[in-house]
């Protein structure tokens, strides 16, 4: 009993002021690529070493649309190894309210070898462009619909509880989950805490690419949920299907069973992340990313 | 018959089956000194693993198929057993034909293989003869009649969607037996999973499991890949073993290539490995001791994993790891500045770490509920082949990382802590001792980390090649099977997690002990329902 005094005395306070003060983040960090795209000279080697499918295109008529998929990136950064004209930030807090708020695309004039010539759209988010590649998420849509601004924080904003739902993640989000109820990150001092039962949340924290096995369980503990309810999905896997994608096995991410809110890109999101895109969700911090802000 | 150059501890094994089935096995490939491949028919199954299991003191540590009827016209079964003593691996293959897929049952005579051979059942449509419990396991009751891993079955073929047909369990009956169901949904942050307990009054008196809830078709996806992209979806299969995993399939296709990784990317490899060792370990304690009510030590033990997670984002640019592993070698070298960081926090984790385990002593209350709950006998844990940490609780004295060492492992000294008691405390117990191990080589590593390079060039792998690569990960042996075919490609891959090995004794230690002591049982195996059902 005294030790633990002692030792506890002796630790002093561990937690972070975030989102107040931001984490320090070091140098060698990966967080989300950037794409220097005017200067994009060609998109296909990325696309070829991008191991999720996270960097595309679809050539049509000379004309060539890339896209940088923020929810399916894992960033490995082995796009930036292969091509100058993207670097990988270290930024992790990519929260968007928005599935096609994670798709950014640019089009481009092809030289005969297929490199491009120059950029004839410029880079835009969630708008789909000719080539019709950016495939409009109707379940997310209803559920911004749902969420009139500042609702959620009027509701939930001072008092949240959450119930996790792996549907098929690979459990590295459950290690950066399990971290929000460190000492260091702290959930509660939010009034945010985790809850074991459905019944008792407003918010499920869905991660895994949702595998054809727990598809069904999902709905139950959806529909088990008392409305008002956020959902937010956790991870590469979680926000777009990740390197599982859709197969027999998986449906591709949370989106294609539930109507999601928030969705938190990251392999896995860090705890500071996972932060982000859950205050966003009861409107505690802005859609925008500090680092943009 | 022309024996294969293999290793001079594994001549003797070789050259004394080669005696005693004499004209019974059709030809021997050996394609690594360490990993030599029998090729017989499927009559020999039974009589070959139950003579290396007594003479040679073998293991069967997986068993697989692949579907070779496009080249060969049959499915080929492999038995891989690790002969720990002779530092090998010895890989009977037998083909199964398509006129009659069916295979024999060893579960009888070896509970290990359980529910790998309906594993094998379930995806390739092989059909078990003599297995005690040939009911489906890797794929629900209500999928289709599909085949995932035949060639035939695309991998983006779409399924009528899942209608929550009740699997059948056993029936537990008798005056004031009842069931109690959970799952898959749990009420903690942790994977899903279907357990059903029999329990009259408290104790429980059997346990079934309900797993391959998140099965997502990672084998059949490494079949689609291009081997560099298989790296990062080794990386997947558990996020907490995300750096074993990749460098266990690493291991693979560098064998299969013929080249090995340079030796400051092997000392890197032993770093990441340790690193994922140490966070791992100090959450469980912490776990274990949250499991019975002891949070203070979990909160200390939550802030030292903090530590090593940032540490692992400032040497590899992500917290698991991730982004780390290569094909020969490991992606970015450790620069004067993260060794420093390094050595930081191993001395700052040494003395923190010492005082969590004082804390820990002290609590009397905390061994109350730890000792002589959820024991794993010896004799249980050698039946079901546990391995890893559970099984070192148990009296298995094995560590790939002394007994087949590679990476770095070779030019360093440690010691493997094993234990008889096989109850919660021991598994806690052994991690704290890994613990203590994994500084002591992390420091040594760093006391003689050689320059050079940090990965060789691997090409293309060459094609039709067969080549088995292994990592001690924190959890347990961990093994990555691969087949490559043309165009730097494979035509199969089997992942072995020590999960899926360690699962039935779960069930085993929590017979007798109460229900509420169930999430501190599960937690000091802390298994992975992801590396299970891939």
């Amino acid at each position: 009993m005294f030790e633990a005094l002692r030792q506890s005395l002796k630790t002093g306070i561990v937690t972070t002021n975030y989102p107040d003060t931001p984490l320090e983040v070091s140098t060698r960090a990966r967080g989300k690529p950037e794409i220097d795209w005017p200067n994009w000279k060609d998109a296909r080697p990325a696309a070829a070493i991008c191991p999720t499918g996270a960097i595309s295109y679809e050539d049509a008529n000379g004309r060539r649309a890339a896209r940088l998929d923020l929810a399916k990136c894992i960033f490995c950064g082995l796009c930036a190894d292969v091509d100058s004209a993207i670097r990988m930030t270290n930024l992790c807090e990519c929260a968007a309210r928005h599935r096609d708020d994670l798709v950014t695309s640019a089009g481009y004039s092809l030289k005969p070898d297929g490199a491009h010539e120059r950029m004839v759209s410029p880079p835009s988010v969630a708008k789909p462009l000719p080539g019709g590649l950016t495939p409009s998420q109707g379940a997310s849509l209803a559920a911004i619909g749902r969420q009139i601004k500042g609702r959620a924080g009027n509701m939930f904003g001072r008092s949240l509880h959450i119930r996790e739902v792996d549907a098929g993640s690979c459990n590295g989000c459950e290690v950066e989950i399990a971290g929000l109820n460190s000492p260091v990150y702290d959930l509660e001092r939010f009034g945010i805490h985790f809850v074991a039962s459905p019944r008792h949340a407003d918010m499920l924290l869905v991660t895994g690419p949702v595998s054809r096995n727990m598809e069904l369980a999902l709905r139950k503990t959806y529909d088990a949920t008392p409305a008002p309810r956020l959902v937010v999905a956790v991870g590469a896997c979680g926000c777009g299907g990740g390197i599982f994608g859709q197969n027999y096995a998986t449906l591709g991410g949370v989106d294609k069973v539930v109507p999601v809110d928030v969705f938190v890109p990251g392999c896995p999101p860090n705890p500071q992340a996972l932060l982000h895109g859950i205050l966003m969700a009861i409107g505690r911090v802005s859609s925008k990313s500090r680092a943009e802000a | 018959m022309n024996l294969p150059p293999v290793s001079n501890d594994l001549r003797p094994v070789v050259e004394e089956i080669t005696r005693r089935f004499q004209g019974r096995i059709d030809s021997w490939q050996a394609p690594h000194p360490n990993e030599v491949y029998c090729h017989a028919k499927m009559e020999l199954v039974a009589g070959f693993c139950a003579h290396l299991y007594r003479t040679w003191k073998a293991r069967l540590v997986t068993l697989f198929a692949e579907d070779a009827r496009a080249g060969e016209g049959v499915f080929h079964l492999y038995y891989v057993l690790a002969l720990d003593a002779a530092h090998g691996f010895l890989t009977l293959r037998v083909p199964v034909s398509p006129e009659a897929p069916e295979f024999a049952s060893l579960t009888d005579a070896i509970p290990a293989v359980n529910w790998q051979e309906r594993e094998v059942q379930d995806l390739f449509g092989l059909k078990l003869a003599g297995h005690p419990n040939p009911r489906r396991c890797a794929l629900h009751d209500d999928w289709p009649e599909v085949f995932p891993l035949r060639k035939d079955f695309d991998l983006r073929t779409k399924l009528p969607p899942f209608t929550g047909v009740r699997h059948k369990f056993r029936e537990v009956e008798g005056e004031g037996v009842f069931q109690v169901p959970v799952g898959p949904v749990h009420a903690g942050i942790i994977e899903p999973g279907h357990f059903l307990f029999s329990v009259a009054g408290e104790p429980v008196l059997y346990l079934q499991l309900r797993m391959f809830y998140v099965h997502k078709a990672t084998e059949k996806l490494f079949e689609s890949l291009p081997i560099p992209h298989c790296v990062r979806l080794a990386e997947s299969i558990s996020g907490d073993s995300s750096f074993a995993h990749a460098t266990a399939f690493c291991h693979a296709v560098e064998r299969a290539a013929g080249v090995e990784a340079p030796p400051r990317g092997r000392a890197l490899r032993t770093l990441g490995l340790e690193l994922e060792r140490l966070y791992n370990h100090a959450a469980d304690i912490g776990a274990i001791c949250n499991d019975v009510a002891f949070v203070t030590a979990n909160m200390h033990a939550m802030r030292l994993k903090e530590r090593v997670l940032r540490v692992n984002e400032q040497l590899t640019g992500n917290r698991l790891l991730r982004g780390m592993a290569c094909l020969g070698g490991v992606r970015f070298d450790l620069e004067a500045e993260h060794l420093r960081a390094l050595a930081e926090l191993l001395d700052w984790f040494e003395d923190q770490f010492k005082e969590l385990v004082e804390l820990i002593r002290g609590n009397s209350g905390t061994r109350d509920r730890l000792e002589t709950t959820g024991v794993l006998t010896p004799q249980a844990a050698r039946d079901l082949g546990i391995v890893g940490i559970a099984g070192r609780a148990s009296g298995f004295d094995h560590d790939l990382r002394r007994d087949f060492p590679n990476d770095f492992y070779d030019q360093l000294q440690f010691s493997v802590p094993v234990f008889s008691v096989g109850d919660v405390q021991h598994r806690m117990v052994v991690r704290r001792e890994e613990i203590f191990r994994s500084l002591s080589i992390i420091r040594q590593v760093l006391g003689q980390l050689p320059d050079g390079p940090i990965r060789a060039e691997v090409g293309e792998a060459p094609p039709n090649r067969v080549a088995l690569g292994y990592v001690e990960g924190w959890r347990g042996e961990i093994f990555h099977w691969i087949h490559t075919a043309a165009g730097n490609r494979l035509t199969r891959c089997k992942v072995k997690d020590p999960s899926l090995q360690n699962w039935p004794a779960v069930s085993e230690a929590i017979m007798g002990n109460i229900i509420a002591d169930f999430p501190v049982v599960n937690k000091s195996f802390n298994l992975s329902y992801s590396g299970t059902d891939r």
